[in-house]
């Protein structure tokens, strides 16, 4: 027998906070319903993209980063802190660290919810997908992520029990990987109290959010799950981990790997083409750790499949490991190169992420939910009945949503790629590859209203379950502390079993491994001056430009248009030359965007008339039959605000972009000049000049105030629109007179 | 799929230390790795899985709980 087992010591008495759990559980239902309500109303949005017309800030663009930030920090960051907080106490035979701490992480993590809910559909935005919150917010999320972490290291120093458990591995590896990517990211130069731009420009810029994109799913999304799955399916199961020398293999491979595997997201862009294969080689990899891992949740079930049958929590719970088989082996699939050239930008894409989100992250949730909320009020479940509803009814409501968005997303690949035999595009106008996809958009949003229904089904059966339980009260436990251990001990131990005995040298091996993924692929595009070739003619925007840019950033128009034409043949036909990394140069932040429920829009520029935005901007339906854009009628009245667009440029003059001191001072009056051409290239519509010359005289005969066209945020727009993607078009005289020649 | 990486990589000088350098890093990252594992002591592996199973049956928990301070 151990030593540890005969020295009888005086125990300990103490108590499990049981209420900060309780508080998380209930936030988590809260925002979870509230996020995915939020994505229902999206999808319904592509069936009757008007609903919310003219209402800026329930538009698709400024409500989609809501959505998913209201279901990966709110439904499943709470989630999250449940469990931990929760599992750590229990794991280490300890209370949290501190209890203000613990309040801290609580309330701070719902206040800063609540600012993003507010901010977001007013249009803050950084446009860096899942980290559009904008400065004050990101220090905010540092400050109480520090906090979080800070409580967790601190349980584990106090803890009565010897040994890490695993799982609480997983949760270091999250709050330190989370950190390091959370700041990296959000380097920005704030210009406003709401606004700031992204330290990187163009190539670098979509790398570091690529590499904070790709690990905020490997380290938010996944490393914490699976500290909870190595928890609550081994407690629901009543039996230890299939192999817990698996799990060792399966948390040491999966965090080095995982952090290299971000430049999968750009592949066949203007990224640099090893980065790109890096990236690939890595995403290929992580197919071993992450089947590793599935496979020993799975097994950890093996001589009690009896009680699946019977058990809803385990039913939830073996659904989030095969969800997370089935994306985790989908992933590195999608990472090849040509599989990834008919997947990216099509709704395959949606369907992978939901596999992750509704199966992975939502089912173990609800399994947790299901296990924890009982034991937390004393009780049984109100109704196994309702739960296993929920679970046959959220099952039925994931498979109806993947299906028919991969059925879409090969739709629309096959589409955009299809030629006639003459050379010319199949399906050369956009809409009718929009056109195709309604009914599965149908499928999708039956398939996302079944997974809410359950939701609420679950939501019903904890209130009850609440109310027929006893007050949470924190729980009594006792634990021997912690002695120091013996040399006679540690004599004969292994390396890991010392390591593991050791938190902070854990964490530092774990920070190592995270960290050399991310800077072999980062540092190098920092420092290299010909990182991305210079192209002489592109010069950085103008002032009236740029405040159109911040316009199409502020309505999210990144959401549905990529601006990113990618070395195909069937692209360059349909948008027009491939794009250069020396074209982005000077976009802090890039807007390459990572989804075409619209055309590409690189190119865009000179296609069309000024007229022509403005009224596919006032009735996109008008313009583009069968389109399913909404309208942008604010921007065709609302006054463009100038204030700010010296501050912007000077902030833009640090980051590297060389405008002039004379550019600067003459912001203003450039403003108006572009604005001017652009107000008289409108007049050459007729209706236009009918119509607004009334609007003008109406004001002026009833006294109130008019904006001229050219200081409106339209014009800006379209200012920044007709300039897209010109820059390599422009020739200069020798170059010009050379072809000539 | 070669044909992709050979390009990029071979403009840069003195390339060849490269792979030689990831190849070792990863050779002795999963060599360590698994050699932790393969040598750790089973009654250990077995003390640690059974963590999360808590040695206090939990009824004998509750039945403390509700005993007076």
């Amino acid at each position: 027998m151990r030593e540890e087992t005969l020295t009888i010591m005086q125990t300990e008495q103490f108590y499990y906070d049981n209420k900060i759990v309780k508080k998380f559980v209930n936030a988590t239902m809260f925002w979870g319903i509230i996020g995915m309500s939020i994505g229902l109303l999206l999808a319904f949005m592509f069936l009757f993209p008007n609903i919310t017309d003219g209402i800026s800030w329930l538009s698709f663009g400024r409500l989609r980063p809501l959505h998913t930030n209201a279901v990966i920090f709110a439904f499943v960051g709470n989630a999250i802190f449940a469990g931990v907080y929760y599992s750590s106490q229990r794991l280490l035979k300890a209370r949290m660290w501190k209890d203000w701490l613990s309040n801290l992480n609580f309330w701070g993590w719902q206040a800063i919810i609540v600012g993003a809910a507010i901010t977001l559909p007013l249009g803050y935005t950084t446009s860096k997908e899942y980290a559009e919150l904008e400065w004050p917010f990101d220090i905010a999320i540092a400050i109480i992520w520090v906090a979080f972490g800070a409580n967790l290291i601190g349980t584990i120093l106090k803890r009565r029990q010897r040994h890490l458990y695993v799982a609480i591995w997983f949760y270091l590896a999250t709050f330190v990987t989370v950190a390091v990517l959370h700041i990296v990211n959000s380097i920005e130069l704030p210009v406003s109290a709401l606004k700031s731009y992204s330290f990187y420009a163009g190539v670098q810029d979509a790398l570091v959010q690529w590499w904070y994109g790709h690990n905020a799913v490997a380290f938010f999304l996944t490393t914490p799950f699976l500290g909870l799955m190595y928890y609550f399916v081994p407690k629901a199961a009543n039996r230890p981990v299939y192999s817990y020398k698996l799990s060792i293999i399966h948390f040491w491979s999966l965090i080095f790997i995982y952090i290299w595997a971000g430049p999968h997201h750009l592949l066949y862009s203007s990224l640099p083409a090893w980065a790109q294969n890096l990236g690939v080689a890595f995403s290929i990899m992580l197919l071993a750790p992450s089947w590793g891992g599935m496979i020993n949740g799975l097994l950890t079930l093996r001589g009690a499949w009896d009680k699946v049958r019977t058990d809803p929590v385990l039913k939830f719970m073996v659904v989030a490991i095969t969800g997370y088989g089935m994306a985790t082996f989908e992933g590195p699939m999608l990472s090849l190169k040509n599989v990834n050239a008919i997947a990216h930008f099509s709704d395959w894409i949606i369907a992978h992420v939901h596999v992750g989100a509704l199966a992975w992250n939502g089912f173990l949730t609800f399994g947790m939910v299901y296990w924890l909320v009982p034991k937390l009020f004393k009780t049984k479940l109100y109704s196994i009945k309702l739960a296993n509803t929920h679970f046959w009814v959220g099952t039925l409501g994931i498979i109806m949503y993947a299906l028919p968005m991969y059925v879409a997303g090969f739709v629309q690949a096959s589409m955009w790629k299809q030629f006639n035999p003459d050379g010319t595009l199949t399906y050369g106008n956009f809409l009718e590859t929009v056109a195709e996809i309604i009914p599965m958009y149908w499928m999708r949003a039956i398939g996302g209203s079944l997974f809410i229904l359950g939701a609420f089904i679950a939501l019903y059966n904890i209130i009850m379950t609440a109310r027929k339980g006893s007050k949470v009260t924190d729980e009594l436990a006792e634990a021997a502390p912690l002695v120091k251990v013996t040399k006679h001990r540690t004599a004969k131990e292994g390396y890991h079993t010392w390591l593991e005995r050791r938190p902070v040298k854990l964490t530092i091996f774990a920070t190592i491994a995270i960290l050399i993924g991310g800077a072999v692929q980062i540092i190098p595009s920092l420092l290299v001056d010909d990182y991305v070739p210079v192209i002489s003619s592109v010069k950085p925007y103008s002032p009236l430009e740029l405040e159109g840019r911040d316009i199409y950033i502020r309505e999210g128009c990144v959401s549905c248009h990529s601006q990113m034409v990618r070395p195909f043949r069937s692209e360059v036909e349909r948008y027009g030359e491939y794009s250069k990394s020396g074209e982005y140069i000077y976009d802090h932040p890039f807007l390459w965007g990572s989804k075409r429920t619209g055309p590409d829009l690189l190119r865009i520029g000179g296609k069309y008339s000024d007229n022509w935005h403005l009224n596919h901007m006032y009735d996109p339906q008008s313009t583009s039959s069968g389109s399913i854009m909404p309208s942008y009628k604010w921007l065709i009245n609302a006054e463009l605000d100038k204030s700010l667009t010296e501050t912007k440029m000077e902030a833009m003059v640090k980051l590297g972009v060389p405008y002039s001191e004379e550019e600067i001072t003459n912001a203003q009056l450039s403003m108006l000049e572009q604005g001017t051409k652009i107000e008289e290239n409108l007049y050459s519509d007729p209706d236009f000049a009918k119509t607004y010359e009334a609007d003008k005289k109406y004001a002026e005969e009833n006294g109130e105030d008019f904006v001229e066209m050219r200081d409106r945020e339209i014009v800006a727009l379209i200012a920044y629109l007709q300039r897209l993607g010109t820059d390599i078009k422009v020739k200069t005289a020798e170059e010009a007179s050379a072809q000539n020649d | 799929m070669l044909k992709f990486i050979k390009g990029n990589l071979e403009s840069i000088d003195g390339v060849a230390i490269y792979p030689i350098i990831s190849l070792l890093i990863f050779f002795i990252f999963f060599a360590v790795l698994f050699w932790w594992v393969f040598t750790a002591k089973k009654e250990h592996i077995k003390e640690v899985s059974n963590i999360p199973l808590e040695l206090i049956p939990d009824k004998e928990i509750n039945d403390k709980n509700d005993l007076p301070l």
